[in-house]
């Protein structure tokens, strides 16, 4: 197990470097001339461009560059933001608590509506129950979230009054209201994912159900619950963990347009205004951060899985 | 004679399809006393399976079944769903073909026997895991303390089925149906298994249906036998009298015991032609189209299961067969 860890971790160390190459390189890429930007009002100061590239270290040949950004990033020194003088990696610290609440209410409501409609629709196949459950997945992929957004903050901010319709107050300063800022976009962002764990869900308990060992766990005497909650249910969750850690990662993606809607300060907040205002720093710290998460994520899948198939527990 | 533990009476399965309704059983009747062994006997698609799947209430929800089964006097079709599941694994068990399928690889092998004990016998986890240890040790598993904790794909074949041998007795069911138990394993292992089912059919005065294709088994492992041919039992009588004098043409071809009729020697000699459509079976004897001894009231009637000596039924127009087959 140990061992499994430490071979996973070490062929994580190729990603990294990768990634960080590319990074950079994107960096490199990006129009305009940092040391201009950054001048202001100076810029016709060739002595204040000239200490500008040797604070930021634009005057060491590319590979220098390189091996320093990378010294800063793996001690979290992540730059400073251009616009808001603020470091990079503090503003990350702020806004990404506030994506991964967001992200993982959805994900949760996702999960809570995707799987148990699954399994329903593969133990009611080609009945009014599975038509339904279909119709209902077929809805949350196919509705755009700027319009479902904007049709649950009619009904149930404007016409009900029930939920804020924007604004984020954080989890540490008051939980029910946390919730009822979040749960609107939390749910917009979920009803796409929820659709596709549905249908995955659906596919393979159709598979674990058709398999001998049910019909062994039938000829058992289990009741049926217990023969699709428990037998088929284990099996069939293998292929949907999978696709619930990728559809995890493009939650995070997706929650920069819903934070649009609902006008909330996380991650999606910080980088459509870094990218409007060619904050270079900010948006590569986020490009970062969020390959980072990617990172984890796909090792939390890989654990998820160890726990629920026992032919990768050896070794 | 003892009280059979289990009689199929005119039992007919029929199935919904695409393509029409399609009739795998027809009007079969069988019956096993308490601890001994029927071996149930035919070509694949001959309606074996779904036999015994109708027995157990296993048939999907296409499948229409009538006639009669009754478990210890008991008519398992009368019962409410909930009551036929009490019976499956506790009165009445099944083990299947596959060894390599049918365990759910997710579960340790303990665990899936520990669970009918605690389905049936109401044991509490661990008591049930310790039961199943030692449900381990009686179907002969080596380290049966260390392999309980395994997962079906550290284990071989042989001891994959010796884990659906134990589920299937965990609880003492007075029936035990097996379908193929060994046609996935190879020979030496095949025999153990066998052995071993004998054993503790023995031991626990269980009674066995042993379904298979092969004559060989039936042989060694059981007393009784019944024939059967697309959906039908054509021939049932104790093994030794089957071996001695076969009756019905097709067990006779299944025997190679007449020359004409085989394909090869050995005893799994082919017969010529085809098992019929079953969507669109012969109106008379189904096996009129394969049967060098046809004569036209076969092609018109399907005969009926009929006594040619005491305990010895088959179904032929031309039976007892001896005459025909002396006048030839
Ligand atoms: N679920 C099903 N739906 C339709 N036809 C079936 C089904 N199960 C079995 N059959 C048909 O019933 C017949 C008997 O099958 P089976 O009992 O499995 O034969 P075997 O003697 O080889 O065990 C075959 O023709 C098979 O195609
Ligand atoms: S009834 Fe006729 S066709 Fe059928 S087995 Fe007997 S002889 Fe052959
Ligand atoms: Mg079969």
């Amino acid at each position: 197990m140990l061992v499994w860890l430490a071979r996973r971790l070490a062929q994580v160390v190729p990603t990294l470097i990768l990634l960080s190459v590319m990074i950079f390189g994107l960096q490199q890429l990006m129009p305009g001339d940092p040391a201009l930007i950054l001048a202001g009002e100076e810029r016709g100061d060739p002595q204040v461009l000239a200490q500008i590239r040797a604070e930021l270290w634009l005057d060491r040949p590319l590979h220098v560059q390189y091996l320093h950004w990378v010294g800063n990033v793996v001690t979290g020194d992540f730059g400073f933001s251009w616009r808001i003088r603020e470091p990079v990696a503090r503003l990350i610290l702020q806004k990404l608590p506030v994506t991964f609440q967001l992200a993982s209410m959805a994900f949760l409501i996702a999960v809570l509506i995707g799987v148990p409609m699954g399994i329903l629709s593969a133990t009611h196949r080609d009945r009014p129950a599975d038509w339904l459950a279909n119709g209902i997945a077929l809805f949350g992929i196919s509705m755009p979230n700027f319009w479902l957004g904007i049709m649950m903050i009619l009904l149930f901010s404007v016409q009900l009054g029930w939920l804020p319709p924007s604004g984020y107050v954080p989890l540490t300063e008051d939980f029910w209201q946390s919730v009822s800022t979040t749960i609107m976009p939390a749910f917009v962002l979920g009803s796409g994912i929820a659709g596709v764990l549905m249908r995955h869900t659906r596919a393979a308990m159709l598979t674990a159900l058709s398999q001998d060992y049910v019909r062994t766990a039938r000829a058992k005497g289990l009741t049926e619950r217990v023969v699709v909650w428990k037998h088929a249910l284990r099996n069939a969750l293998i292929p949907v963990v999978t696709l619930g850690t990728i559809e995890f990662g493009r939650l995070l993606a997706g929650a920069v347009l819903t934070e649009q809607i609902f006008t909330i300060p996380g991650f999606g907040k910080l980088i459509v205004d870094a990218v409007f205002n060619r904050d270079y720093p900010v948006v590569q710290g986020v490009v970062l951060a969020t390959a980072l998460i990617f990172v984890g994520l796909s090792l939390v899948a890989d654990l998820l899985y160890m726990a629920i198939n026992p032919r990768l527990r050896q070794a | 004679m003892t009280v059979p533990a289990l009689t199929i009476e005119n039992l007919s399965v029929e199935f919904a399809t695409d393509r029409g309704s399609l009739r795998a059983v027809d009007g079969v009747s069988l019956s096993v006393a308490p601890g001994r062994t029927l071996a149930v006997v035919g070509e694949s698609g001959s309606g074996k399976s779904v036999s015994a799947l109708a027995v157990m209430g296993l048939l999907p929800g296409s499948a229409r079944v009538g006639g009669h089964i009754a478990l210890d006097g008991e008519d398992l079709l009368a019962l409410p769903p909930e009551a036929l599941r009490a019976r499956r694994g506790g009165a009445m068990a099944m083990i299947f073909q596959e060894p390599m399928t049918s365990l759910n690889p997710a579960f340790t092998a303990g665990e899936q026997v520990a669970e009918a004990l605690r389905v049936h016998r109401g044991l509490a986890p661990a008591a049930a895991f310790a039961e199943a240890v030692a449900m381990l040790e009686r179907v002969r598993i080596p380290d049966a303390a260390r392999r309980a904790r395994q997962y079906p794909h550290q284990l071989s074949g042989g001891m994959r089925q010796r884990v659906m041998i134990a589920i299937a007795l965990a609880c003492r069911p007075r029936l035990l149906l097996a379908d193929e138990p060994t046609t996935a394993l190879d020979v030496t292992v095949q025999a153990q298994i066998l052995a071993l089912l004998g054993q503790l059919k023995r031991e626990t005065g269980t009674a066995v249906v042993l379904i298979t294709h092969d004559l060989g088994v039936v042989a060694d492992h059981a007393e009784d036998v019944a024939v059967m041919y697309a959906g039908r039992v054509v021939e049932r009588a104790s093994a030794a009298t089957l071996f001695a004098r076969p009756e019905h043409p097709y067990t006779v071809g299944l025997l190679g015991a007449a020359p004409r009729l085989t394909g090869g020697e050995g005893r799994l000699a082919s017969i010529e032609g085809t098992v019929p459509d079953m969507r669109n079976p012969p109106p008379g004897c189904r096996f009129a189209p394969r049967c060098p001894f046809a004569i036209t009231r076969c092609v018109a009637e399907p005969p009926p299961l009929a006594e040619v000596a005491p305990g010895h039924m088959t179904a032929c127009w031309r039976a007892p067969l001896a005459q025909v087959l002396g006048a030839a």
